[in-house]
């Protein structure tokens, strides 16, 4: 299947030489959930403003349904809804009637059907009538998404939907998010929490310093995470590892007084009895040890100090 | 074309004149009676006729013309500059719209305002003076592609504001001077020949000229020339405009 959104060779340079992107390339499948992981200032909100026409590339290409942005505006437009991470909204207008507008705005006929059913998805029905002033900052950011659901969008770009957010709402706004995909509506949204990208994602792109470093299926970063390491610290320093003990992969560390094994927690068996064994068959004994696992956070934190 | 985005954007525009009535269109109202109780009969009664009409009735179009062209200048300006200060901008560049569907909703919804406001004056002058109106089709004319053209200007200032400062300096500076410098309460005629010329430079003179010929048929210019200082300053206000699109200026990164 030919991907929703493609991102080619994607570049933004600002006026005063900022470079925020550099030379993207992204495919985007129709009805997944993609997490765009970064640091604040990564460059995750300038790619997706630049797909919705907010930001004016400076090379490379994006197609959407296979319209490119920038010559078929219009389709391609029609077919996206952006929730911002600013809580910006009008100040005076009913909830109502700035739904309402942004679906005239995207070029769909007036129909209070569907306003109505994107309100009530969103637990905003009993709040149609009042103005936007009014509300709490959760509520203000179910507005921001209804206005983005009035006109029915294929694609639904969340710029940061849970920043500064408590956890209850946070949890609330995921629930959102899986009922969308549900629908069918492809979902790209930026974070910059590790836990929300493993909670909701069905593949996740970590973006540092306008570059893309990697786009991976979740569960593929999870077994990555799955792996966990035990050290054991040896009584007698070795010179070498025994010929007994090659097929475990260990690395010996440390001047030779500790060794490390790499296994994963999600295989049937993870060989540490088999390896205890052996040590103690080829007269190798020590005096303490620990298991430790590297986390999606480790991972990122890496993949971003390498980058930096 | 989409229609929906157009229509959409002018009655969100026109929303906001009726939810502000009062500023919107009775302010204006007051204090444009303030003008004739002061200006029509306070010093007017003191001057007896002015090209062979009554002073009252002589500043009529001044008024509105005054009226037409601040109120056209600050509700398009403030219309797409509150956007901009808000944020909510953000839904009109990621739209399927053109640039040139939202400069006619906002520019639209603008000029409707205006109009109303200038036709409630006329109404409202009524009610002082006698006014007898020889060519109304040109009055109204005149009225539509002054409001437009103004509102043109508006809309360019709203988008070069970065501040609510800059948005009133344009008004408060260079409009009000020249529509009072313009003849709103005076014939040209009645200056020193020095200052007629001078006068000439100032754009608002054709349009108050043309504007109080299509009431009086006295005029400081030939209509036609008033016309096409009009049409000049419309096609002016729209290559800017073009040019602000086809740049991004001020809007886009």
């Amino acid at each position: 299947m030919d991907p929703i959104v493609s991102i080619k060779a994607l570049s933004k340079r600002y006026a005063n030489g900022f470079e925020a992107l550099k030379s993207v390339t992204l495919d985007i499948e129709k009805g997944e959930i993609l997490a765009l992981l970064g640091p604040n200032g990564a460059g995750k909100t300038t790619l997706i403003s630049t797909i919705c026409g907010i930001v004016t590339p400076s090379e490379g290409s994006v197609t959407v349904a296979g319209h490119d942005i920038v010559t078929d505006y219009r389709k391609t437009r029609a077919m996206i809804g952006l929730v911002p991470q600013e809580l910006t909204t009008d100040a005076f207008e009913s909830v109502f009637d700035t739904v309402s507008f942004t679906r005239g705005l995207f070029g769909k006929k007036r129909d209070d059907a569907v306003v109505e059913r994107v309100l009530k998805s969103l637990s905003l029905w009993d709040k149609k009538d009042n103005k936007i002033m009014m509300l709490s900052g959760g509520m203000k950011r179910r507005v921001l998404i209804a206005k983005a659901l009035a006109h029915e969008p294929e694609i639904l770009f969340l710029d940061e939907p849970t920043a500064g957010v408590d956890m209850e709402l946070r949890k609330d706004m995921w629930e959102v998010v899986r009922d969308l995909r549900r629908t069918g509506v492809t979902i790209i949204l930026t974070t910059h929490y590790i836990e929300e990208a493993e909670e909701i994602a069905d593949r996740i792109g970590v973006i540092n310093n306008g570059e893309l470093l990697l786009v991976e299926e979740k569960q593929a970063l999870m077994q990555k995470m799955g792996q966990k390491q035990l050290t054991l610290d040896l009584q007698a320093p070795l010179d070498a590892l025994p010929d007994s003990l090659m097929d475990y992969a260990l690395e010996l560390g440390d001047g030779g007084t500790s060794l490390t094994y790499t296994y994963d927690t999600q295989a049937k068996r993870t060989g540490i009895t088999a390896l205890l064994g052996d040590l103690s068959a080829a007269g190798i004994s020590f005096r303490d040890l620990r298991t430790s696992q590297s986390s999606l956070e480790e991972i990122f934190v890496s993949l971003v100090k390498d980058s930096a | 074309m989409n229609f929906q985005a157009v229509k959409a954007i002018y009655l969100f525009e026109m929303a906001r004149t009726w939810r502000t009535i009062w500023q919107s269109i009775v302010s204006p109202v007051v204090s444009t009676s303030l003008y004739f109780v002061v200006f029509g009969s306070a010093i007017g009664s003191r001057i007896e006729t002015v090209e062979g009409v009554s002073y009252g009735a002589f500043i009529v179009p001044g008024l509105i013309m005054l009226t037409l062209l601040t109120q056209s200048i600050s509700n398009a300006s403030f219309g797409i500059y509150f956007p901009k200060f808000t944020g909510t901008i953000f839904e009109i560049l990621s739209a399927p719209v053109s640039f040139f569907e939202v400069v006619i909703g906002y520019v639209g919804a603008a000029a409707t305002k205006a109009l109303m406001i200038g036709l409630i004056i006329l109404l409202t002058a009524t009610l002082f003076v006698d006014i007898r109106i020889a060519h109304p089709l040109w009055m109204v004319g005149f009225l539509v592609l002054t409001a437009i053209s103004f509102s043109l200007l508006g809309f360019i200032i709203g988008i070069w504001a970065d501040s609510f400062e800059k948005l009133q300096l344009v008004p408060l500076l260079v409009v009000t001077p020249l529509v009072f410098l313009g003849g709103a309460f005076y014939s040209i005629s009645m200056l020193p020949e020095a200052w007629q010329s001078v006068a000439l430079a100032n754009p608002v003179v054709y349009l108050i000229s043309g504007f109080r010929w299509s009431f009086f048929e006295v005029s400081d210019v030939p209509v036609g020339i008033s016309l096409a200082m009009v049409g000049l300053f419309l096609a002016l206000c729209l290559g800017v405009i073009w040019w602000i699109f086809k740049t991004g200026y001020q809007l886009k990164k």
